[in-house]
């Protein structure tokens, strides 16, 4: 069985970063640039699959600008047998790769298809669904724990007030929250193995996707800064202050 | 816009009642303009219905009943969605882990955009949303003909549980995905008011040290303040407070009247979970901790004495 997982290149986790005094975006010209943390965990995942002899090949996808080869690189770092870029310059939004996504998909016929539940720079949480809703399959998204056994995944999501679980004929999708694994780290060897691994490079009209965005950004701004209020240097102070003064109490 | 909103809120319940955030989105909703409906897809689910009928603002429930509705499976809810979505200029859901589940599919299959996490409505068709764990705030304009939004429900009022008297219309079930099976949940039971809609919520961080502690020393003032209890991620990871109770970027977004953060740094993704709270109180003992930059009362103390102390007096 073939896994698909979808890596983004993002603005890394640690990088704060600034609107752009045109309030056209976030200013990303020479930020540091990473794989999407929900995505690595994806990507450990699958490779844990592979690990387990429960999956045979596993193949990362990105889309997205040129640099995005390196997020592959990174991913086959990982353990990801190959990989494919779906190279644009055009913005992409979670309906587009969605649907690139799915072209890949038909392609390739995965058993399954990982991606992470969210990207930190848009904050979305749509790619995953939009995929098992255009390639019409089942899925769980948030997923905490995962078990493949006899063509069925079966898995733990995180909801509101604890777990759910499912279970799934395959193929399916799974996006994955926060606490699905660890991923590990990537090892120099590892490394210098990634680079000679096959990466294809497609364009989305090699696909037949139109990827034009359906949401258009007007601006950008900083939101209201919180400023710092007073410290108190004692508990019957704060006290005092949470009733006199702030009445939440 | 060439006609009349008409929006549809898909409700958030547990078949016997309607959660809290399906009021923020019914407020949400009904800014959008027009007429608001509510979708109650559920199994047994005549109370749920009979509630979302009374929300002010809403002049038609929409009540689908039927087993495989039972657990909102996000395929079965989608194909429910879906019969009834050429009525509707907008779809909207709250931004919980369920809403957010099921309105991309929605989306899709509709081939159209999604807006996420919307704070604010500008107009019909144009919204304000927190991008980057809400370093930025962005104002997006959707060019689809139907919207499909997910609303951020500390960024909108609840509408009254109270003072609508909206029509019930009963709807038959299409049928479900053979594909998928619920096969159980474990759902925490605790008198606590949720995370997402407390008025008071004290929140640990890593300094706690261990789950026995964490318990032993927060529990004490929850209880005091009738407040939820929230974590930061450090604290989750390391196993002393259960997962949902994660306060973040990737937690929960929440709002309350008062946030106490209890030996919480102060990372920016867990800023981006409650720096709209009204009053952040911090007990931390390092005096450079960023969770002092956004509180309006600091207490510089070590929390295991601190916290007790504040239990205690209140």
């Amino acid at each position: 069985m073939k896994v698909l997982v979808a890596v983004k290149r993002v603005v890394d986790y640690n990088v704060k970063v600034r609107v752009k005094s045109d309030n056209s975006g976030v200013d990303i010209a020479n930020v540091k640039m990473s794989m999407n943390p929900f995505d690595e965990i994806a990507m450990e995942e699958a490779v844990r699959l592979k690990e387990k002899g429960v999956v045979t090949e596993v193949i990362a996808v990105s889309c997205g600008v040129p640099q995005c080869t390196d997020t592959l690189r990174t991913a086959m770092a990982i353990g990801a047998d190959r990989g494919i870029l779906v190279e644009t310059t055009e913005e992409l939004q979670p309906l587009a790769v969605a649907k690139l996504l799915k072209a890949l998909v038909d392609k390739e016929q995965p058993g399954l298809v990982i991606l992470g539940k969210q990207a930190i720079d848009d904050d979305c949480n749509q790619t995953g669904q939009m995929l098992a809703a255009l390639a019409d399959l089942p899925q769980a998204t948030f997923a905490s724990k995962v078990d493949i056994a006899e063509g069925k995944a079966q898995i733990t999501r995180e909801v509101d007030g604890g777990s759910e679980y499912l279970s799934l004929s395959l193929p399916a999708i799974i996006t994955t929250d926060l606490r699905l694994n660890a991923p590990r780290y990537v090892t120099l060897p590892n490394i210098m193995k990634a680079k000679k691994k096959p990466l294809d490079i497609v364009k989305p009209e090699d696909l037949g996707v139109n990827v034009s965005p359906r949401i258009k950004t007007l601006r950008v701004v900083e939101p209201p800064q919180r400023s710092a209020g007073t410290k108190v240097p004692d508990v019957a102070t704060l006290v005092a202050k949470l009733k006199a003064e702030a009445k939440v109490i | 816009m060439t006609s009349l909103a008409q929006v549809l809120v898909v409700a958030e319940h547990d078949n016997a009642s309607i959660k809290g955030a399906t009021l923020n989105t019914v407020t949400a909703a009904a800014q959008c303009g027009g007429d608001v409906h509510v979708l109650v897809a559920g199994a047994n689910a005549a109370a749920a219905a009979a509630a979302a009928a009374q929300i002010a603002g809403v002049t038609k429930v929409l009540h689908v009943d039927d087993a495989d509705l039972a657990h909102g499976l996000a395929e079965n809810v989608t194909a429910q969605i879906l019969a009834v979505a050429s009525n509707y200029s907008h779809l909207v859901f709250p931004a919980t882990a369920s809403g957010k589940n099921v309105a991309p599919r929605v989306a899709a299959k509709l081939d159209v955009g999604q807006v996420s996490d919307i704070t604010k409505v500008v107009s019909a068709d144009t919204f304000e949303r927190p991008i980057y764990a809400g370093n930025a705030i962005a104002t997006v304009q959707s060019t689809d003909a139907v919207k499909v939004l997910t609303v951020r429900t500390t960024g909108f009022d609840p509408a009254a549980a109270t003072g609508g008297s909206a029509a019930v219309e009963v709807l038959a079930a299409v049928g479900a995905s053979a594909a998928v099976s619920f096969m159980g949940s474990e759902i925490a039971k605790n008198d606590r008011p949720e995370l997402t809609a407390a008025k008071i919520i004290v929140s640990g961080g890593r300094a706690l040290g261990s789950s026995e502690k964490f318990m032993e020393v927060m529990t004490p003032l929850a209880d005091k303040l009738g407040a939820a209890m929230g974590a930061s991620r450090a604290a989750v990871d390391a196993g002393y407070a259960p997962n949902d109770w994660q306060v973040g970027q990737t937690g929960k977004i929440v709002a309350p009247q008062l946030y106490v953060a209890c030996g919480i740094s102060g990372a920016i993704q867990h800023l981006a979970g409650m720096k709209d709270s009204k009053v952040i109180v911090a007990i931390n003992k390092d005096p450079e901790a960023p969770i002092f930059s956004v509180a309006d009362y600091g207490l510089e103390a070590d929390l295991f004495v601190a916290v007790p102390e504040l239990a205690s007096v209140l």
